[in-house]
């Protein structure tokens, strides 16, 4: 990996999961023993609006937000979500959004979170275990099998 | 303490854990606060460590709990966000000149840019009036590092020491190792007379401020030498004096410059940053907030360059941090908006408000979920300025217009905000009341909800949700002899709640109007304690 940090946010409202959501990227990079920092503001997102958090790993990294027009990965869980954010996203970096992910297939409405992780984790440095154990780490065991399916779907949409 | 291999080992934690692990490590007896963003996450990861946490009904109380624990010797923390320091700025003033036994760190959680806070005031300027030593962490370890430190040099110097953190440090998760500073144990509690010392009337308050310059100036010395400051030797051209988690923007935005890292930023190291000063070419200031470092280098002669005034306001990141290192005042992009909050679908408040603006009431407001009442489809409250002014400000908008529109004033605010500053309002209110009389409206949702579900005085539970003693408003009001209160459950009948205000105000006496029923959040929970603790009285 190189010097520069490689940047994640993820985005959507509140109640869809994003800060689980990069809790669970979080750990998985801080596992693998990277220097990681990770930035959301609490407080008002539990009425409904707006919630990015700012996820950054690499040899060394001192920001905790990810600047303006460098992020490698924008994942964004709310369709609507996508033009609030996208000035954050680098000019070739990704997007990782709802249209990719067949909705329907989802064990559950509320595990598209883990299945856009699904994607994400197919241009990143980890293996797929980290991921599963991240996830069991993450989610009360009842929810696990869901969100591994979830995962697994994420994954191989993200495949073709 | 945990196995040798446990403390060594890293963790991701966000800057509130970690303080929150070092007050653990520390043996702090007693944490206490009031919660607001960002310092909440303190105690209540605190009390899951097993420290022992308690909500207090607001920061003065908080503070003057810390303060005995500091007298009997033992250690105390005191977290709030940073208005509340406003709320406990009397007891700090004076605390600040009284010799203490055991140690007293004061967290204040400053919100440059305004997350979630009604101004966005820079509390270090509280270090500098009233005398308190003040450490800034920039990162997690930091802030569990800094706050063993605080206490260390409570102890030492027998003074208040006050840790400043900002939301991003309070909030980002960075890795922190454990038993990075090591402190001695705490000493056992014990009291002793000590009337000069302790009781600040004239005579003895007077040395007792001799005292604190001294010790002031010793610290001040002790900084210079061995404080929590950081020389990072680079580029002679760029020099960047920084501190709090400005200090990571700026070392992202010029990582070929020196910088003089300060971590103790109250009393300042003025002679190191003196001499950095005159190593570089350029030397400039990057600190978020106001020019607390700028004023003070100036004030001592120190040639720096400060950011152009409009980097004042709002939060920094490294983007800014560009822009202020290359003098680029240009308008910045403006973000796009993104989805604001709102009350919840099925939040009581909703009721309440449909109602008060069918009724044309002018609305004295208050800090809470219910503030989101200004904004549409309600544009319901008219006013806004801090904890409790609800009362306050609907009394003397009634002194002061005429009948037919005094008669449209209420003041409504929540239950925790009642508790926290209300009170004293309703005194007010029984004691001066107007011609026309009164209507408080308490919209009781059993939570303090805006900051998160914590439990306050009016829930009668404690911060782990044990059960307590209760303050029981109606109980309350009608002690204090209002003649009129009510207690209404605004959904299950809009009809009765409407009715009763459009009487209340109709009539020139005064009135409390419980509107009462649980945050449609914090319900399930709320039975589910109270189930518990009914079990455990049975």
């Amino acid at each position: 990996m190189s010097s520069k940090p490689t940047n994640v946010v993820i985005a959507g409202l509140g109640g869809q999961g994003v800060l689980k959501a990069s809790d669970i990227l979080a750990d998985v990079a801080f596992s693998a023993g990277l220097d990681v920092k990770k930035s959301d503001v609490h407080g008002m997102s539990q009425r409904g609006g707006s919630v990015a958090s700012d996820v950054r790993f690499g040899q060394c990294v001192f920001s905790p937000m990810v600047p303006q027009g460098e992020a490698n990965f924008l994942m964004v869980i709310a369709p609507d979500q996508v033009e609030v954010n996208r000035a954050v996203l680098a000019p070739s970096g990704l997007l990782i959004q709802p249209s990719q992910i067949d909705e329907s297939a989802l064990p559950n409405k509320k595990s598209l979170n883990v299945a856009l992780l699904g994607i994400l984790s197919l241009h990143l440095p980890f293996p797929v275990e980290a991921w599963t154990a991240a996830l069991e780490r993450n989610l009360p065991e009842k929810l696990h099998d869901a969100n591994l399916q979830s995962f697994s779907i994420g994954r191989a949409a993200g495949k073709k | 303490m945990d196995s040798l291999q446990q403390q060594n080992a890293l963790s991701l934690l966000s800057g509130d854990e970690a303080v929150a692990l070092a007050a653990l490590d520390a043996g702090v007896t007693l944490g206490t606060g009031y919660p607001g963003t960002p310092s909440t996450e303190i105690l209540e990861n605190f009390d899951k460590l097993g420290g022992k946490a308690q909500w207090a009904p607001n920061e003065k109380v908080a503070l003057e709990v810390g303060i005995g624990v500091a007298f009997a010797g033992k250690r105390a923390l005191v977290t709030m966000k940073h208005v509340g320091l406003n709320v406990a700025a009397d007891p700090l003033f004076t605390v600040a000149k009284i010799r203490l036994d055991g140690a007293l760190v004061i967290l204040s959680a400053d919100d440059p840019g305004m997350a979630s806070s009604q101004n966005e005031q820079d509390n270090r300027r509280y270090a500098l009036a009233a005398g308190v030593p003040m450490l800034e962490p920039s990162d997690s370890q930091e802030a569990y590092d800094f706050t063993l430190r605080a206490i260390e040099l409570s102890e030492r110097w027998q003074v208040p020491v006050m840790l400043r953190m900002t939301t991003r440090v309070c909030h980002s998760k960075t890795s922190v190792r454990r038993g990075t500073v090591t402190i001695p144990s705490p000493g056992p509690a014990h009291f002793e007379h000590d009337f000069p010392s302790r009781v600040m009337i004239p005579a003895y308050a007077r040395p007792a401020h001799l005292r604190l310059r001294k010790i002031l100036a010793e610290m001040a010395a002790w900084n210079e030498a061995e404080g929590p400051n950081q020389l990072i030797q680079g580029s002679s051209s760029l020099g960047i004096i920084s501190s709090g988690v400005a200090f990571q923007y700026a070392r992202e935005a010029a990582p070929e410059a020196s910088f003089l890292k300060l971590g103790m930023t109250y009393p300042l190291p003025l002679e190191r940053m003196k001499a950095f000063a005159a190593s570089v070419q350029r030397c400039i200031v990057i600190e978020e907030g106001d020019p607390y470092l700028v004023e003070a280098a100036r004030t001592a002669g120190i040639a720096v360059e400060a950011a152009p005034e409009i980097f004042r306001f709002g939060e920094l990141s490294v983007s800014r941090v560009r822009r202020i290192l290359t003098g680029d005042t240009s308008p910045e992009p403006k973000r796009v908006p993104g989805k604001p909050p709102a009350l919840c679908p099925g939040c009581p408040h909703r009721s309440a408000y449909a109602i008060l603006k069918e009724l044309n009431c002018i609305v004295a407001g208050d800090i809470g979920c219910y503030s989101l009442g200004v904004l549409p489809p309600f544009e319901a409250m008219d006013s806004l300025v801090c904890m409790g002014a609800a009362i306050g400000v609907g009394l003397g908008l009634r002194h002061a217009l005429p009948p037919e529109e005094a008669k449209r004033v209420v003041s409504v605010l929540g239950d925790s905000t009642f508790v926290h500053s209300g009170i004293t309002g309703l005194v007010e209110m029984v004691y001066n009341p107007p011609a026309t009389g009164h209507v408080l409206v308490i919209l009781d949702n059993g939570t303090t909800a805006m900051t998160g579900m914590q439990e306050h005085p009016g829930t009668g539970r404690t911060l782990d949700h044990a059960q307590t003693g209760k303050v029981v408003f109606e109980d309350l009001a009608r002690s204090l002899g209002v003649p009129n209160v009510f207690v209404i459950d605004p959904v299950e009948n809009p009809e009765k709640f409407k009715q009763t205000i459009q009487s209340c105000l109709n009539k020139p006496e005064l009135s409390v109007v419980i509107a009462r029923r649980n945050c449609l959040l914090a319900a399930g929970s709320i039975r589910a304690y109270e189930r518990c603790n009914e079990q455990q009285t049975n």
